[in-house]
Parts: structure tokens; C-alpha cells; sequence
């Protein structure tokens, strides 16, 4: 599949960098909301129509705003589809917007929306940004509704509100309450990884789904990895303060450490490109 | 070539105690309170604590042999486990509750943490808090066929009063193991005799927790009331043989008494201002996941360190 084409888009955001499973972001509605399958559709899909619209905003605004203020002017962004979409349940579908509740507004600091921006959205064209958007919150929607839907079956023995476990079954009810949700959570990630790493013994190619750092800063998520944000004004910052507090070896030895990272990333980067081509 | 010849790695010199000479030693201690058990609540508790050992010995062999680890189900501790978290169900629980909570406590609490000796938590009690919390009415169920009616410790809560004598023999509901103050003592003597365990623990316990009743129960010093309180519940099941545990206890002398004052406070606060008329499993997981805490300020100072501040 190409980079940055639609439907890779679209996979990257599903499996290979699902957004709960993998990167390990926006845990907290994914913990607090996913009581039930219903609910957690319904908080995944408002996340993504959410995310859909403000990566493809920043995307066009991207030359506009200014870098060192970038952050604020997503956080604007992003809190006004929020507001809207909001509005919007509050008034159609007002089963949901009571039981999501505070975590609707609380979609405006989630992780995984500021963290597309950051890392996808604000280096990209529209329409990949667009279903970066689809895919990433299509991935976040599936993730939490299979752990609402495995939480609903185990605490209330039901899917979707239809019985689906026999009349004489006592429901387990610390599935619907809150560590029923690390629980579901830990237990359905350590299945993934089972696969994955079953799979690879086998010798499949399993870098469809993958977890961690692959080195990969175009498409990485992570905003707490610190080479991401080594722009080069800082860079040049950092070597001025070495300078002043240090003598010239460190400094050369910095330079020798940064160098081989580099090289690293660009090997990376180039072996993947070779393995799409094929 | 005699035996003083030969050349090894150290440890040179052994003990002959080991792991299930010690699990072995909890289990025939338990023995007293569970037989009573029998006896004051019929063949239903047989039947539940057979079930449930048998499940945590069960989870434990599979699970080692699907993870192609070393069998460890010899060392009793499973039985211990099993045991523990029979004595701590209602008798009129039905069975599939000790199926699920020997699941619980072996594989989650247990096994996914490393196995014996690694886990955080009291793998018994870790298991009756999940089934408390996922099955509040049958957990707090103590009608059978025997008693009907509210605990001890319930009806003390609502004022009510009680009969102390029939409290310290056991002929009281409650839950299987819990309710003879005299079988569960005469086991935990047998322990200290032993020197399984000592008085550090359940004695700092027990005493913090007299005097928290003493100041806060509303009766000051009333010793109907404190004896009591003392032999309701799961209190003295708890000082002797889950505080006691070897994997969740702090190893620092002075971390086991600061230990035993957690235990009691927290019994205290939970008995006297809580909903629930027991608080003695939760007070010792939250004990439990305090100990690396109360170990890192309780490390004693190598000798020839500190002294005079720099």
C-alpha cells in the first residue's frame, strides 16, 4: 500500500496503529465510558466524527498558524467541534449525551485527537489528514466497543442490550464497574500481542501490527518521545547552553550520538520503503 | 570421601525448613477452624471448601502446564489459598462462587503477577473482595440452614445486642472459618509454637485496634463491647493467618509492627464509620499494597552508617 493513500490510512488507524491497543492513548474514556457496547460506540464515533473534522481544519490551516502557538490554536479548533458536536447529541440523540455525560467536552483534551494533529494533521495534505482522521477513530470505535461489548456480556449478560447468556447466569457486575475495565482492557491486549508474537515465530510478516517505537517520527503518535520535538532552534539552544557549561569534547560528542540516530532512522525508513514497494 | 571434603558454592549451611513444610503447617492449623466450620454449618461447607481448594490447585497445574512452567502445586500454597478463601465464604454460597474465586485468586492475582513469592496482594483475600464486589447479595448472604438472620457485627452495628460466649465458641453466622474465636486461636498458637509466625503482626493489630474501638466505638471503654468486636467477624482469621502471609508482609521488624497499626486503624475506620459492618479484607489489601511504602521507611541503617550528619 502506499503512504499517506486513503485506504492505508484507513488500515494504519484500525490495526496496525489502533489507537487503544497499540499506542495506548485516550485511556480514559476508553476505561470510564465503555460500561456497554452502546456506549461505547456511541463515545467512539463522536470522537471520530470529532477528530475526522478538526485533523482535516488544521490540515488547511496548517501553513497559517504560527509554530509556536500551535497547540493553543488546535486546542481552539478541536474545542469547537466539540461544542458542536455536543449541541448536536444533546439535542438528537439525548439517551447517549447522558450516559457519556462529562466526557464529551473532556473529547477536547483527549490524546489521541491532539496527538494526530501534532503528529499527523499539521504536516500533511487534507484528504490524508481527512482519513487519518476516519481511520484512527474508526480504530478507536471498534477498540472500545468490543470492550464494552466483552464488559456488557460478562457484567450484565447481554450485548447491546439483547440477553444473550442463559437465564440461570448471576451476572458478574465488577465488569461494569471500574476495574472491571482494566481487567478487559489488559486482558484484550494481551491477546493482540499473543497473536502477534505467535505469528512471528511462524515467521509471518506482522509489521501490519505493531506496539512501541518504530522509529517511524512521521506517523508516531507518542507526543512523550522527546525526538520528536527536537526542531532545530532548539537544537541550536541546547549546543549554545553546552557550550557556555561544558567543554568542547561533550559537545562533539553529542553531535557523534545525534549523527548515528539519524543514520538509524533514515535506514529504517528506507527498508520499509523498499518492503512497499515490493 | 566424607562429606566435610567436599567443595561447593555457598549456602554452606541449610535449613530444614522449606516452603510446603511451612504451607503444610498453615494448612493443619486451619484444620481446627475449618472442622468447626463443618460442624456448626453441615456438609454445604464441606462441599465448599473441597470444591474450592480443589479449584485453586486445579488453575494453578493448568495453568503451569499450558505456560510449560515448573509444576509448583506440591508446595501447598495453592491449598492454602484455597483454603483461606473457603473459610472466608458464606456457607450458603453456592458453588460455582469458590470455582470462580479460586480462578481469581490463582491465576490474576497469583500467577499472572509471577507466581508464589511475587505477588502484591493476598491472593485469598484479593479473590473475596472480587466476588464481594461482584456478587454483593449471595457474599453477603449469611441465612442458612443453621442461623438465619443478621451477624454479629450487623446487628452490633444497629445497636443491637449479642452473646459473647456464643461468639467466642462459633455458634453464630457468619462465614465458614471465621466465626470460633477458640479454633482459630488454638491454630494460631500452634503456628507461633511452630515459629511459622509471630506475635508482631496480629499483636500490634489487635491492640491498635482496641484502642481505635476504645476512643472512637462510642461504648469508651466497654469490654463487652470490644470482645465483641474482637471475636465478630473476620478479625482474628485475619491477624493470625492473612496478615501473616509471607509474600504480602513487610520483612522489615519495625515495618511489621507499623504494619499491624495500619491493619487496626484501617479495621477501625472501616467497622466503626463504614457502610458495611466488615472491613477486615479490605483493610489488609490496602495494608497489602502499602508494603513496599512501609518497607522503604522502616529499611534498618547498615552498621557503621549515619551516626554523626555529615
Amino acid at each position: 500500500m502506499k503512504q499517506n493513500s486513503i485506504s492505508e490510512r484507513l488500515v494504519n488507524g484500525l490495526i496496525k496503529e489502533n489507537p487503544t491497543f497499540v499506542l495506548m492513548l485516550g485511556m480514559c474514556p476508553t476505561l470510564a465510558v465503555t460500561t456497554s457496547a452502546v456506549n461505547g460506540l456511541g463515545m467512539g464515533l463522536t470522537t471520530m466524527v470529532v477528530l475526522a473534522l478538526s485533523n482535516m481544519f488544521i490540515s488547511l490551516l496548517r501553513t497559517i498558524i504560527p509554530d509556536k502557538v500551535r497547540i493553543p490554536a488546535f486546542i481552539v479548533i478541536i474545542a469547537s467541534f466539540v461544542t458542536v458536536v455536543e449541541l448536536l447529541l444533546k439535542a438528537y440523540i439525548p439517551f447517549l449525551y447522558d450516559a457519556l455525560g462529562l466526557y464529551i467536552p473532556l473529547i477536547v483534551v483527549n490524546c489521541i485527537i491532539l496527538g494526530r494533529a501534532e503528529a499527523y494533521a499539521s504536516k500533511n495534505g487534507v484528504l490524508s489528514s481527512l482519513f487519518d482522521g476516519i481511520g484512527m477513530g474508526l480504530g478507536f470505535t471498534a477498540a472500545l466497543t468490543i470492550i464494552g461489548a466483552v464488559r456488557e456480556l460478562l457484567g450484565a449478560g447481554e450485548i447491546f442490550g439483547f440477553g444473550i447468556m442463559p437465564e440461570s447466569y448471576v451476572p458478574c457486575s465488577i465488569f461494569v464497574l471500574a476495574p472491571g475495565a482494566f481487567f478487559v482492557l489488559a486482558a484484550l491486549t494481551a491477546i493482540q500481542n499473543k497473536i502477534k508474537i505467535a505469528g512471528e515465530k511462524k515467521g509471518k510478516d506482522m509489521s501490519k501490527i505493531q506496539s512501541g517505537c518504530n522509529s517511524d517520527c512521521m506517523n508516531c503518535g507518542e507526543s512523550g518521545c522527546n525526538r520528536r520535538f527536537f526542531d532545530e532552534s532548539a537544537n541550536e539552544e541546547i549546543k549554545e547552553e553546552t557550550k557556555e557549561n561544558k567543554t568542547e569534547g561533550t559537545i562533539d560528542d553529542l553531535e557523534i550520538i545525534e549523527i548515528t540516530d539519524d543514520d538509524a532512522d533514515e535506514e529504517v525508513v528506507e527498508g520499509k520503503e523498499e518492503k512497499n514497494n515490493d | 570421601m566424607s562429606d566435610l571434603m567436599k567443595v561447593s558454592s555457598n549456602p554452606h549451611i541449610r535449613s530444614k525448613v522449606t516452603t510446603s513444610n511451612i504451607m503444610l503447617a498453615v494448612v493443619i492449623a486451619l484444620l481446627p477452624a475449618a472442622g468447626f466450620g463443618i460442624y456448626n454449618f453441615g456438609l454445604g461447607a464441606l462441599v465448599l471448601i473441597l470444591v474450592t481448594v480443589a479449584s485453586t490447585v486445579l488453575t494453578e497445574y493448568i495453568y503451569e502446564k499450558a505456560m510449560h512452567k515448573k509444576i509448583t502445586i506440591g508446595d501447598y500454597s495453592a491449598v492454602v489459598t484455597g483454603l483461606l478463601l473457603a473459610l472466608n465464604l458464606p456457607p450458603a454460597a453456592p458453588w460455582w462462587i469458590g470455582v470462580i474465586g479460586g480462578i481469581f485468586a490463582i491465576l490474576v492475582v497469583k500467577m499472572l503477577f509471577g507466581g508464589l513469592g511475587q505477588n502484591f496482594m493476598n491472593p485469598a483475600l484479593g479473590a473475596r473482595c472480587f466476588l464481594l464486589i461482584s456478587y454483593t447479595s449471595i457474599m453477603c448472604n449469611f441465612d442458612c440452614d443453621a442461623y438465619t438472620g443478621a451477624t454479629p457485627l450487623a446487628s452490633l452495628k444497629t445497636g443491637g445486642s449479642v452473646n459473647i460466649l456464643d461468639m467466642v465458641i462459633g455458634k453464630t453466622g457468619g462465614t465458614i472459618g471465621e466465626t470460633s474465636m477458640i479454633a482459630i486461636v488454638i491454630g494460631a498458637c500452634l503456628l507461633i509454637l511452630l515459629g511459622v509466625i509471630d506475635l508482631r503482626i496480629p499483636g500490634s493489630y489487635i491492640v491498635t485496634f482496641v484502642v481505635f474501638i476504645s476512643l472512637f466505638g462510642d461504648h469508651g471503654f466497654d469490654p463487652a463491647f470490644i470482645s465483641a468486636h474482637l471475636a465478630g467477624g473476620g478479625l482474628m482469621l485475619g491477624a493470625f493467618f492473612m496478615a501473616t502471609d509471607y509474600v504480602t508482609r513487610p520483612v522489615t521488624k519495625n515495618g511489621q509492627y507499623l504494619y499491624g497499626v495500619i491493619l487496626g486503624l484501617l479495621t477501625g475506620i472501616f467497622r466503626i464509620f463504614g457502610p458495611s459492618a466488615e472491613g477486615v479484607s479490605y483493610a489488609i489489601i490496602l495494608g497489602n499494597l502499602l508494603v513496599p511504602l512501609i518497607e522503604k521507611v522502616t529499611m534498618p541503617k547498615i552498621f557503621g552508617k549515619g551516626g554523626e550528619k555529615a
